[in-house]
């Protein structure tokens, strides 16, 4: 699966206040990627 | 669960990362596991819900249409149909069709008995439905050691039939196990043959998996393995994001890399008890059930044990490890079942401290045991041969003239 | 990061938005979770105003003038631009054409 969540993506410049940092309102996530379901 | 809960109700944060939200429990479950029956007409070893013979409490049709109007309610989105097998349940078309018909999309999983080319084409043209066919080896000789004589034919034969129906989106998904973690890229090969999905999940010592856990479970070589080949191949792999304790071994595997039990899913089994996992079922995750008053929702939002859960764990000795923030301390139904405490490692921790914890349990340790046994009690057909009891053919004019033959 | 190698939409706010057909929004304590039953995509919005502004979209002639009607701080709608665009490119919404 591509890369699906958008938080704490390492590509940009490094921060070091993470309050500042300009968070994704959105997040998306695989409907297959949280554990407890077979 | 060792957990005091606390005397102040817990406190939301606001913003910050999902999962860390997730934790604190949604409405609703993103991902709801809806085991149909006991019943099945194989016998796998490694059966997380230990099924084989019908409940006689099972839910009738008008209580499973009550709770999938209920899950229409609460608007859940999406649910993952199983068993046992769920289509031997007469009414499975039936409310199929009524989930799909109440705004809830199903993804069943099937080992794809009654999948012949007629239900094929009729799940090819109906939306929101998703399958997944068990398999759990890519060949015969591997597969049906686990899971019974001609189950990979069974198997074979209704990716046959959806792909020859243009059935979209068919999941292969595989147990990986210490027999068959050899075969991934044969895995990836006959799936692009079906032009299928391949989705590999972790083998967990939940229901007769117990039995065969210490056989059965990927060595730490393995499990290292494993891991290198998702980092390479996972793009087009699902895994349910059941193997987040691996990622202690590296940068983190997509998907939340979380426990979701009882805060993001929870299984709702053929008798209408509500357990925080598909791998937990056992009373000490026993969250309710559906036909008290209030229904699924009221156990969902309200029970004691999804509360619980909800309010994260501080301390144990995993918190004191460098790598807990990649895995969160593990499988909390591995360590169950395996007599670990849950807030310590989990048994197949990639640094080896399940290990040391397994070898330090008590000799005369009982691991804990389901109060629930579905099991088929007698010789089944083409029942698997892994435990050596010797194999009754499915059907001996469906095989070559050698079937049931003991060969070695 | 890899981009997707179908065609890239790009997101214009001038335009007319509303949610897309085949999507179902729920709310939750942070925000709310949106899924597509379309592209089986599961989504989160991270805040109650965007929620506010994502089911607001089909009422307004633009997402800009939804930004405006929701009040959104002036400092934040590039963020929310930005949300949009991001649900743009997953379907989760769709440009409106009456």
């Amino acid at each position: 699966m591509p890369e699906q969540t958008q938080d704490e993506i390492q590509t940009e410049a490094p921060t070091t206040e993470e309050a500042l940092v300009e968070e994704s309102l959105v997040e998306e996530v695989s409907i297959d990627g949280m554990c407890g379901v077979y | 669960m060792t957990a005091v809960l606390p005397s102040r109700p817990v406190e939301r944060p606001t913003g910050g990362r999902l999962v860390d939200q997730f934790q604190y429990g949604l409405d609703a479950p993103i991902c709801l596991t809806w085991e149909l029956t006991y019943a099945c007409n194989l016998a796998c070893v490694h059966c997380l819900s230990s099924s084989g013979r019908r409940d006689p409490r099972e839910l009738s049709t008008a209580e499973a249409e009550a709770v999938i109007d209920e899950l229409q309610r609460m608007q859940v989105f999406y649910v993952n149909v199983g068993g046992g097998e769920p289509t031997v349940r007469p009414d499975f078309w039936h409310l199929l069709d009524y989930a799909i018909g109440h705004d809830v999309g199903v993804k069943f999983s099937t080992n794809g008995i009654k999948l012949d080319r007629g239900r094929a084409a009729q799940l090819a043209r109906t939306d929101y439905v998703d399958v997944q066919i068990s398999l759990d080896g890519a060949t015969a000789e591997v597969n049906d050691r686990v899971r019974g004589t001609g189950s990979f034919a069974t198997a074979t034969r209704a990716l046959e039939n959806l792909a020859e129906a243009g059935m979209k989106d068919v999941k292969v998904s595989v147990v990986v196990t210490r027999e068959n973690v050899g075969q991934l890229d044969e895995f990836k090969a006959l799936t692009d043959r079906f032009g299928a999905q391949l989705r590999i999940t972790r083998f967990r010592p939940s229901g007769r998996g117990a039995d065969v856990w210490d056989q059965l479970h990927p060595t730490q070589a393995q499990q290292r393995e494993l891991y290198a080949w998702l980092v390479a191949n996972g793009d087009q792999v699902l895994t349910g994001d059941s193997f987040f304790h691996l990622s202690a071994l590296g940068s983190a595997l997509p998907g939340l890399n979380l426990c979701g039990a009882g805060r993001v899913v929870c299984l709702i089994d053929p008798v209408g008890d509500v357990y925080a996992c598909p791998f937990a079922i056992h009373e000490q995750f026993l969250a309710g059930n559906v036909r008290s008053p209030g229904g699924f929702q009221q156990v969902w939002q309200h029970s004691e044990l999804f509360a619980d859960l909800r309010n994260p764990q501080t301390g144990g000795a995993c918190t004191k490890c460098a790598h807990f923030d990649a895995c969160r301390g593990g499988c909390m139904a591995a360590k169950f079942f395996t007599g670990l405490p849950l807030d310590g490692p989990d048994p197949e921790c990639v640094q080896g401290y399940g290990e040391t914890a397994l070898a330090a349990r008590d000799a005369t340790t009982l691991t804990p045991k389901s109060h629930l046994d579905h099991s088929h009690t007698g010789p089944v057909r083409g029942q698997p041969t892994l435990l050596g009891m010797p194999a009754i053919p499915a059907k001996l004019c469906d095989e070559s003239p050698l079937a049931g033959a003991d060969l070695s | 990061m890899t981009s997707p190698a179908a065609e890239v939409v790009l997101f214009d706010p001038e335009l007319p938005w509303q949610r897309a057909r085949s999507v179902a929004l729920r709310p939750e304590p942070f925000g709310a979770l949106v899924y597509s039953f379309g592209t089986r995509k599961l989504s989160f919005l991270k805040s109650e105003l965007l929620v506010t502004v994502v089911q607001a979209l089909a009422e307004h002639p633009s997402a800009t003038a939804t930004l405006a009607a929701c009040d959104v701080p002036e400092s934040q709608r590039p963020a929310y631009l930005k949300a949009l665009a991001d649900l743009a490119r997953s379907e989760m919404i769709e440009v409106r054409t009456s």
